[in-house]
């Protein structure tokens, strides 16, 4: 009773018992009912494709891109960078992480012409030389990998992490890599690497 | 044939070797299929049925045909579509946003036909037909028995009897199923994230009509397939037909939704469960009533009675079709479902008859190498300090619970490899296996540095190709048991020869040169010979040995039992899984480093099973609603509990397979420990937090 006060008569149980059928805490749910392939897939092809400019992993790059093309696909399709991986292409798995102006994004969810002009960092990019960036060679150490499909994401979230925090508790750490999924249940091997990353990084000055 | 050398011998195997494939990946340069790139290449797309159940009456592919970039087109591919997402027609475009338009110009006329999503109305005599004009929907049924039931049950002094049902699961692994196809003159080249290049290429043969060395299956990496991904599929022979048609190749790779849908599935189960114990704890009897949908495939039946010993049982099985995708096997078929009902009715008879559940499970499990593991896993947990079921109050709830499984996981005798060793000193291996993630390209590396006492950089495996020596397909826990033997046979093979051809060059015989650690000595004169000299000594021959698989290295049958403590938060009804302790058995652990990833992976599975993951097919439209990463909800960093892992050592058995046996245990385990905790127990899952919420409210109002 004064629950349900507290919450001006809707508690959160009862939201939650509310939502029923297994979905934690998604309320909407996405499929209806279509009624041909021209609504099902859509109309996708757009105008005339513009040219843009990136600068990625340190070298500039110009390209001509449809306007709906994502960054990811055009890194992939058009510049061969194929580590950053497509899995829901909407933003729900982190797959595609990489590094824009400083901060993560997901290259599935931005338009390539938005990036345009954009310092662009992916996972190939971290290498110095031969020499694996040491978040990378901890992943390799700690067995933080297994297919390796959600590694490149992983990576760059991490890495973008220790850049901000340098020595982030393991609470940061499981929040910076808690939008990348991973299948094959590489996590807590992840936070290792990820500890040891910053520990090594701290010790190499 | 010589046996594994001693544990403290080795130096690569049973150690915890980083995977020589781990550069590559975390680099970003591992190319997957999903990666591969090819000159000209097209992009095909499928078009799927809106409809669960229709006949396709006509497919108008003129407009899309028309359309600019459009290089090749399939018409209808079936007469009938039988569940939302199955094959309507396809495409092949120079770029996807053109492959997914002429999708939207294909014109489909269906004669749309009733159809059922739910197993409980399928089975019955009335229902609408799932494949036109079949008597029924019911597919394959079993039924076997031991001892006399009722006289069982006669002997009880307690019973527990209830339906368990367990939704259907999706396999979801990140590299979506998919392929590239590129035919160069009557040969097919077929780059493919399946689990078996040569069970692929063979399927692809028969489907195609065209001999099988014309086609190569090429999987180098792939993101994952717990045993979705055993091809070929649909997809393979239209994309093949599509490369076909446009003469360049074409990569197609299935979207988030098109996997979800199409390519496989952890079929449901519904098993009505009876067991009876006598007051000491000696159970009785057991009997099952049990069906199951894998969607318009089957393999929904259980391994009952799972682990524990009845003197005397009933089951019967009905495998049902409902109008959705195929089942296929995943992450140990059939065993968690198994699992979960009869953990959970043996925690519940337990507190009927007042006997602590681990206390039960010792007295009623028949397996030595468990009984060990028992100790070691309560010790570890803590279980003195399980409390009395739904005895505690307040906001956050503690629970413990435990579980066991079982798992075959032996050798495949057919396996084969071929060993070279080069006048030039190089070592590789070829071994049509492939790596789908669980660190095979090291553990064949590892094998075969290990027996020629080389170091890991000094050989090269060659894996993931049809064209290399026979493999199984990567299933059923099967490929280290399968590939490890082999491999070390072809090793010794190749090293047989190679003393051999040395002993001819030195004027001397085989017996007279021993080997150790890139020397070889002849044992008369006491001259040594390094490894390069003695390769270079070979007089320009290589060496080249093939080897099958032969028995003695490796064996089935593992044991494990897995202890879960959760903590349920009774406002919010969410459970977290706070420690998990696994203790399994998989005879000489290949790979201690891989082989914890693979424990954790499996128990990682297990939460998502017991906890979120739940397809949802709508009744009025046969549509998945939560065909997506987000409404499909597997388990992320935040759900990660404390992992203990414990290899329980019978390395003297050999290699067994490890990928499914720790997927099975938890989940009882989990499901127990979320009883204990709130005092009541669950009949379905997953246990998400509405359901909670309702089963504490119904507690108190119970008690009140
Ligand atoms: S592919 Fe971009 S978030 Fe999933
Ligand atoms: S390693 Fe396979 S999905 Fe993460």
């Amino acid at each position: 009773m004064s629950e349900e006060k507290k919450h001006d008569g809707l508690s959160r149980r009862s939201f939650l018992k509310g939502v029923g059928g297994g979905v934690v805490g998604t309320a909407v749910l996405t499929s209806s009912r279509r009624t041909s392939a021209a609504e099902q897939y859509g109309d996708v092809v757009g105008p005339d494709a513009v040219e843009i400019t990136l600068n990625v992993n340190g070298q500039k790059r110009t390209l001509t891109v449809d306007p709906r093309v994502t960054l990811l696909d055009a890194l992939r399709d058009q510049l061969s960078l194929t580590g950053s991986k497509r899995v829901c292409n909407k933003g729900q798995c982190g797959a595609c992480t990489l590094i824009c102006n400083g901060r993560t994004v997901l290259a599935c969810s931005m338009l390539a012409i938005d990036a345009d002009g954009a310092d662009v960092e992916t996972i190939e990019g971290l290498k110095t030389g031969d020499q694996l960036h040491p978040v990378q060679e901890e992943f390799i150490k700690n067995d933080a990998l297994q297919c390796g499909f959600c590694t490149p994401g992983f990576i760059m979230s991490s890495v973008a992490l220790l850049r901000k925090n340098p020595s982030p508790s393991m609470e940061e750490i499981k929040y910076a890599v808690s939008g990348n999924l991973c299948r094959c249940g590489t996590y807590p091997h992840v936070f290792k690497a990820v500890h040891d990353a910053a520990q090594a990084m701290k010790k190499g000055g | 044939m010589a046996p594994w050398k001693e544990l403290k011998e080795m130096t690569l195997l049973n150690k915890e070797v980083t995977r020589v494939d781990g550069a590559l990946k975390v680099a970003g340069t591992a190319i997957y299929t999903y990666d591969v790139q090819r000159p000209g290449l097209l992009y095909g797309r499928i078009l799927r049925s809106i409809h669960p159940h229709a006949k396709v009456l006509s497919v108008d592919t003129s407009e899309a045909e028309a359309l600019k970039g459009v290089k090749a087109v399939l018409g209808k591919i079936k007469d009938e579509v039988n569940f939302v997402g199955d094959d309507v027609a396809a495409v092949a475009a120079v770029s996807e946003e053109i492959a997914q338009k002429a999708l939207s110009l294909i014109k489909v006329e269906y004669d749309v036909l009733p159809f059922t999503v739910r197993e409980q109305q399928a089975k019955k005599e009335d229902a609408p037909r799932v494949f036109s004009g079949r008597e029924n929907n019911l597919g394959r049924s079993n039924e076997n028995s031991e001892g006399d039931v009722e006289k069982g049950f006669q002997e009880a002094d307690a019973i527990v009897e209830h339906m368990y049902h367990m939704n259907v699961q999706v396999h979801t692994p990140l590299e979506s199923h998919g392929c590239v196809c590129e035919w160069r003159g009557d040969d097919l080249y077929m780059w493919d994230s399946t689990q078996g290049v040569h069970g692929t290429r063979s399927g692809m043969a028969r489907a195609l009509e065209i001999p099988e060395n014309q086609i190569h299956v090429i999987t180098h990496h792939m993101g994952g397939g717990f045993g979705s991904k055993f091809g070929p599929k649909s997809y393979n022979v239209v994309c093949a037909r599509l490369a076909k048609k446009a003469g360049v190749p074409v990569k197609l790779m299935l979207d988030r939704e098109e996997e979800m849908l199409a390519v496989g599935n952890r079929p449901s189960s519904w098993q009505k469960i009876k067991i009876g114990a006598k007051s000491d704890g000696t159970l009785t009897a057991f009997e099952m009533e049990s069906f199951g949908t894998g969607g318009v495939g089957g393999g929904a039946g259980v391994p009952q009675p799972y682990i524990y010993h009845f003197p005397n049982w009933k089951v019967k099985h009905q495998d049902v079709h409902i109008n959705a995708g195929a089942a296929e096997p995943m992450r140990a078929p059939g065993h968690p479902q198994a699992n979960f009902a009869m953990e959970s009715a043996m925690d519940e008879l337990a507190e009927k008859l007042g006997i602590d559940p681990l206390e039960f499970r010792i007295k009623n499990d028949p397996n030595e190498t468990r009984q060990q593991e028992y100790k070691i896993g309560a010790k570890k947990c803590g279980w003195d300090n399980r409390k009395p079921s739904g005895s505690q109050t307040g906001e956050k709830l503690i629970g413990m619970g435990v579980g066991s499984g079982t798992w075959g996981g032996g050798g495949n005798r057919r396996t084969e490899a071929i060993v070279n060793i080069y006048p030039d000193g190089a070592v590789d291996v070829k071994i049509g296996t492939q790596d789908i993630g669980v660190g095979t390209w090291t553990i064949v590396a590892s094998v075969l540095a290990e027996e020629l006492e080389l170091d890991l950089a000094d050989v090269k495996p060659f894996i993931g190709e049809s064209d290399y020596p026979w493999a199984p397909n990567s299933g059923g826990s099967t490929t280290a048991p399968s590939v490890t033997p082999t491999v070390k046979l072809a090793a010794e093979a190749a090293m047989a020869k190679l003393i051999e051809l040395l002993a001819e060059a030195y004027e001397t015989t085989p017996d007279k040169i021993s080997y150790a650690k890139k020397t070889f000595t002849l044992t008369e004169s006491g001259e040594k010979i390094p490894w390069k000299k003695a390769c270079a000594a070979l007089d320009g021959k290589a060496v080249s040995e093939k080897a099958q698989w032969g028995e003695g290295l490796s064996s089935s049958g593992t044991a494990g039992c897995q202890f879960a403590e959760v903590e349920v938060d009774a406002e919010t009804g969410r459970v977290k899984v706070k420690r998990l302790v696994a203790v399994q058995d998989c005879g000489l652990v290949v790979n201690m480093l891989t082989a914890r990833s693979q424990v954790n992976g499996a128990i990682i599975g297990e939460i998502g099973y017991v906890l979120f993951e739940n397809r949802l097919l709508d009744n009025d439209t046969g549509i998945m609603q939560n065909a997506d990463l987000e409404n499909y909800k597997i388990p992320g960093a935040l759900e990660m509990p404390e992992f203990d892992v414990t290899f329980y050592d019978e390395h003297e058995r050999g290699v067994i397979g490890l990928g499914e046996p720790p997927a099975i245990p938890g989940v009882g385990a989990i499901a127990n420990a979320v009883a204990n905790a709130i005092g009541v127990r669950f009949y379905e899952l997953p246990i998400t937090p509405d359901r909670v919420l309702l089963a504490i409210d119904k507690r108190k109002e119970g008690t009140s």
